[in-house]
Formats: C-alpha cells, structure tokens, sequence
C-alpha cells in the first residue's frame, strides 16, 4: 500500500513550517504541560490520596500519586498529538488553505501529511518531556527507565496523531471532530487503565480497553515510570506500533482522497 | 519554437460534471497568455491540472517540451502559481511566509534570504517585513501571494484571478509589476475575468465557456473580427428608432434599458442615428474585450 504514496525527505519542511509558527507561541505552548500537572498533583495527591489507600497494582503495592502520575503523562501524549492532527491541522487545511498552498509547490500530499502527522508528535513529545520534569521533581518517576519515556511518548504521538488525521481526512467541519472526542477520546481518557486500575473492570470491559491504544501506552509509561520493566510489556509495544502503521496509510489516502480532486 | 505549455484535449470531470471538456492550446516562450470565461467556465480546473494540483481526466499536457504524466517534481520546481484565495500563512509574519515558502523548494537559507529580500522591495512590501498578515490589506497581501510565487525564480507563472477584489490602485500597481516581469521575458498564464486586464496583459488568450474554447486569439483581433472598432450605445431605445434598425436590416443587440450595435459597415451610421434620432442618448465608444467576451459567452448571470 506504501508503494502507492509519494514520500521524500521533503516531508520535514512541513514539519519546521509548524515548528517556526510554534516558536513564536512557545511561552504558550509550554504553560499547559507544566502547570497540569501541578494541578492534578494538588488535587490528586492532596485531596484524593487521603481517600485512596495504597493498592495493588501488578502484584505490587502502590499509592495512588505514583500510579496516576505516568498516567497524566500517557493522557498528555494523547491530547497534544491528537488535537494537533484534528483541530490544528483541520484549520490549516480548510480555513487558513495552507495546505493548498503547499501543494503549489514540489511537496506532495503525503509529504504534507507526514509532516504534520511527525510535527504532531513531536509536540507531544515536548510536553510530555515538560511534564516528566515536572513530576520528577516530585520523585514520581524512576530513571534510568525514565529515560525511555520520550522515545514512548514519540511513539504514541505518532499513533494519536495518525488516528486525528484519520478524523481529518472524514469529518466535514469542524463541528463534527465532537464525535470522536465523544466517542473516542473520552471513554480512552477514563477507562485505558489511567485513573484505576483494569482489573476492577468486568472482564468484558477490559478486554475490549485492550483495544484502546491509551492503554497501552499507560502501562509501558507507567512501567518506566515505576521502573518495573516485564517482557509483557512487549505485546503493549508492539499494538502501539500497529496501530500507527495502520491508521498513517489511512491518513495519506483519506487526505489525498479528500484534498486531491 | 519551444513551447512553454501544450495541451492537447485536456478533459477534467467530476462524477458526471465535465468541467473541462476537451480543450487545446499553446503558450509560447516568454508569452502572456489569458483564459477568459464567466464563473463556471472551467478556467480554475484548468489551471489546476497545470500545475499538478488535480490530476486530468483525459488529455495530453506538455509543460517545458516535455509529456507530464505523474513525474510532477521537477517540473514544479519551475512554476510559480498564486492561487486565486489569499492563502497567506496567517501564523507568520511577511517575510516568514517567503522563508517559509522557500523551504518548500529546497532552496539555501541564503539563497532565500537574498530572493525575499529581492521580492520585497520588488512589491514594495520592504518596510512591512516584520507584519502579521491579519493586519494586511488586500492589495499588500495579493501583492505578497504574487511575491510567494516568484520564490523559486520561475520559468512559468500562473495566476488565478491576479487582481480580484482589489481596488483600482492595488490592480493598477498589480498590473506594472506584471508587465515588468512579463518584459523581463517571464511566460505568464492567466485567468481574469477583467476584461481590461486581459487587454493590457494578454498577447494571446482564450475565452472560454462551459469548458470549452469558443475563441483564441489576440485581443485586438478577437475585437476587430467580432466586434469591430467602435460601437454604438443607445439608452433607452424607441420604438422607432427599432423599427428603424430592423427595416434596414441593422444587426444590434437589445437589451431593454440599452441597445448596442456592433460591427457597423457604415461609418456614418452613428451620425445618421444622431441626427435622424437626435433626442436620444446615443454614444460612440471604441469596441472592448468585454464587448467580445458577453457576445460570445452570452449576459445571463452565472451563479
């Protein structure tokens, strides 16, 4: 199916285009991830934790601040990569026709796309690396496996940001992105594993969150996190990059279907 | 003669919509060339298939000598294009938006500031370099759209409607710097449906209609063979005046309000009509562009 598409290296012009523009709102860009997680830590750890008793995650005990912090990490790769892929990118493509802009020149559709699909990702990363300095200071993630935490967050950036420019490339306005966020997002945020822990699931439901890549991507974040690395974790891997190699050919042929005519 | 652009039945369909139906034409080197029609033409789909936006449904199109089936990149390095919408990138400032533009060629970090620094001064957008777009009017930013497409030096510029909802200084200004470039030996293709434009600009052109080319030619030419030199108007027409012209077998066009006769054999029928007429408001004004294009395309509205 790649054999079809039309990718050089020229992909990353788009994607210094986004870096430039967010360059210049950086101060912006940057206060969210710094600043939510200290909120959650504030209401989490002080108003919750009192609630929570230490509990069993994996056959180990644990308290509720260190299993809900790599957690706010996974939900932050999520949001960035894919509001970045279905709002951002819907407003360039169809308000402000950048895109059209960029196919007057020797960049193709799936160079544009590619672009916006890694620079999505890659700011996903910047907050998520934001956030962990952020938590770390709070002793809440374990290094060296911390260190694993970016290329993670790269990885489920990628795959969040395929599945939004999947969205893209379908919804007819802006309005309609409500959908899948309903849908979507929305159950991922609460029921991947994030806020408690699967198993207090009915076996049913936490099969059917294994099909949600939020979680997976909270338990490999939660594993480095912990420092608890297990060959299980493998399996979590592997889904994630699935994913992505499945919904970023479905992006480039759902953009060219709906750009190229 | 090296030809710049060759299309020979060039087809463009949408579903069961063909919004170019089998056109052919030539543009030479260092040509100004026009395609003209109403909205709905078919002038935009053209243009598009041009430049490797939207793939053609049929044909054949040559640019630079060369039979272009999907082998788009090179060739694209050599075509400036400014779309018909202001797609400026709101996000960056005048001079981003160049840098930015260039990066999409590939072209040098040097390379680019010297051609931007060039092309600003050439729109005389020089001391705006550091606006927002937002804050632009509509002639600096068609004037930066122009600037954009020149970025990678072109050998072939193609412009959507250059000049469309500009006022008459913006046009007038858009107008000299095209003419400077298209002196300068740049080949340019056109649309517009300014019929003033099209005479200034053009050498050759084409008019077209529900996707096909009623005319090619030069436009004083198109003028002379259809509408002759001068025509005359007369508002509103009396009945007389009417049964005058059709008993004298006079070709004319009414339509209500006004009357208008082209191609007139006798010079002195302008006079005659005067005197023989002579309450009425008759005037003699030298033929148009515009004369030719709503003989041929017909003056209902296109919406």
């Amino acid at each position: 199916m790649m054999r079809d598409f039309s990718i050089s290296s020229r992909w990353v012009r788009v994607w210094q285009r986004n870096f430039s523009v967010y360059r210049h709102t950086w101060k912006i860009s940057f206060l969210p991830p710094l600043l939510e997680p200290l909120f959650y830590l504030a209401a989490f750890g002080i108003g919750l934790s009192s609630l929570v008793n230490s509990f069993s995650y994996r056959g180990q005990e644990i308290a509720y601040l260190p299993f809900i912090a790599p957690a706010l990490l996974a939900i932050t790769i999520m949001y960035n990569a894919f509001f970045e892929t279905s709002y951002a990118s819907f407003v360039r493509m169809y308000y402000q026709k950048t895109f059209d802009a960029m196919l007057a020149t020797p960049l193709t559709i799936e160079e544009v796309i590619t672009g916006e699909i890694v620079w999505a990702a890659t700011k996903a990363g910047i907050a998520a690396l934001l956030m962990q300095s952020v938590i770390s200071l709070w002793g809440l993630v374990h290094y060296p496996e911390g260190l694993l935490l970016l290329p993670l967050a790269a990885l489920g950036g990628l795959a969040f940001a395929a599945i939004g420019m999947v969205f893209t490339a379908l919804v007819p306005n802006i309005e309609t992105f409500n959908l899948p966020i309903f849908l979507f997002i929305t159950p991922m945020f609460l029921f991947s594993g994030t806020f408690f822990p699967l198993q207090n699931l009915p076996t049913w439901a936490q099969w059917l969150a294994q099909i949600f890549p939020l979680t997976h991507l909270t338990i490999l974040i939660r594993a480095c996190a912990l420092g608890r690395p297990e060959l299980s974790l493998l399996w979590s891997l592997a889904y994630l990059m699935a994913f992505f190699l499945l919904t970023y050919p479905l992006a480039l042929r759902g953009m060219r279907k709906r750009l190229i005519k | 003669m090296p030809s710049i652009i060759a299309v020979k039945n060039l087809r463009k369909t949408f579903g069961t919509f063909t919004a170019v139906d089998g056109i052919s034409f030539t543009v030479q080197k260092a040509e100004c060339f026009g395609l003209l029609g109403p909205n709905g033409a078919g002038k935009t789909s053209t243009i598009r298939m041009l430049y490797g936006y939207s793939p053609a449904s049929d044909g054949e199109l040559y640019l630079f000598d060369q039979l272009i089936n999907n082998d788009w990149r090179t060739v694209k390095n050599r075509i400036g294009v400014c779309q018909q919408e202001d797609n400026l990138d709101p996000d960056l400032s005048i001079r981003d938006n160049l840098l930015t533009y260039a990066r999409y060629f590939n072209l040098s970090k040097s390379g680019a500031r010297q051609i931007t620094d060039r092309l600003l001064k050439f729109f005389a957008l020089e001391n705006r370099a550091k606006t927002n777009i937002r804050e632009l009017s509509g002639g600096m930013k068609r004037r930066l759209v122009l600037a954009r497409s020149l970025i990678n030096q072109p050998d072939l510029l193609i412009l959507d409607e250059p000049t469309t909802g500009l006022d008459p200084q913006s046009r007038h200004q858009v107008w000299e710097r095209l003419e400077e470039l298209k002196n300068a030996g740049l080949t340019i293709l056109l649309t517009t449906h300014y019929m003033e434009e099209a005479s200034r600009l053009c050498d050759r052109l084409v008019i077209m209609n529900q996707g096909r080319i009623l005319v090619e030619g030069r436009p004083q030419e198109l003028i002379q063979h259809y509408v002759g030199r001068e025509v005359i108007e007369i508002s509103p027409p009396s009945p007389k005046l009417l049964s005058y012209l059709k008993n004298h077998g006079l070709r004319f066009e009414n339509l209500g309000q006004r009357l208008v006769i082209h191609n007139q054999a006798d010079a002195g029928l302008f006079t005659l009509l005067t005197e023989l007429f002579g309450d009425l408001r008759c005037t003699l004004r030298p033929a148009t562009l515009e004369d030719v294009f709503l003989h041929l395309t017909g003056r209902e509205l296109r919406e």
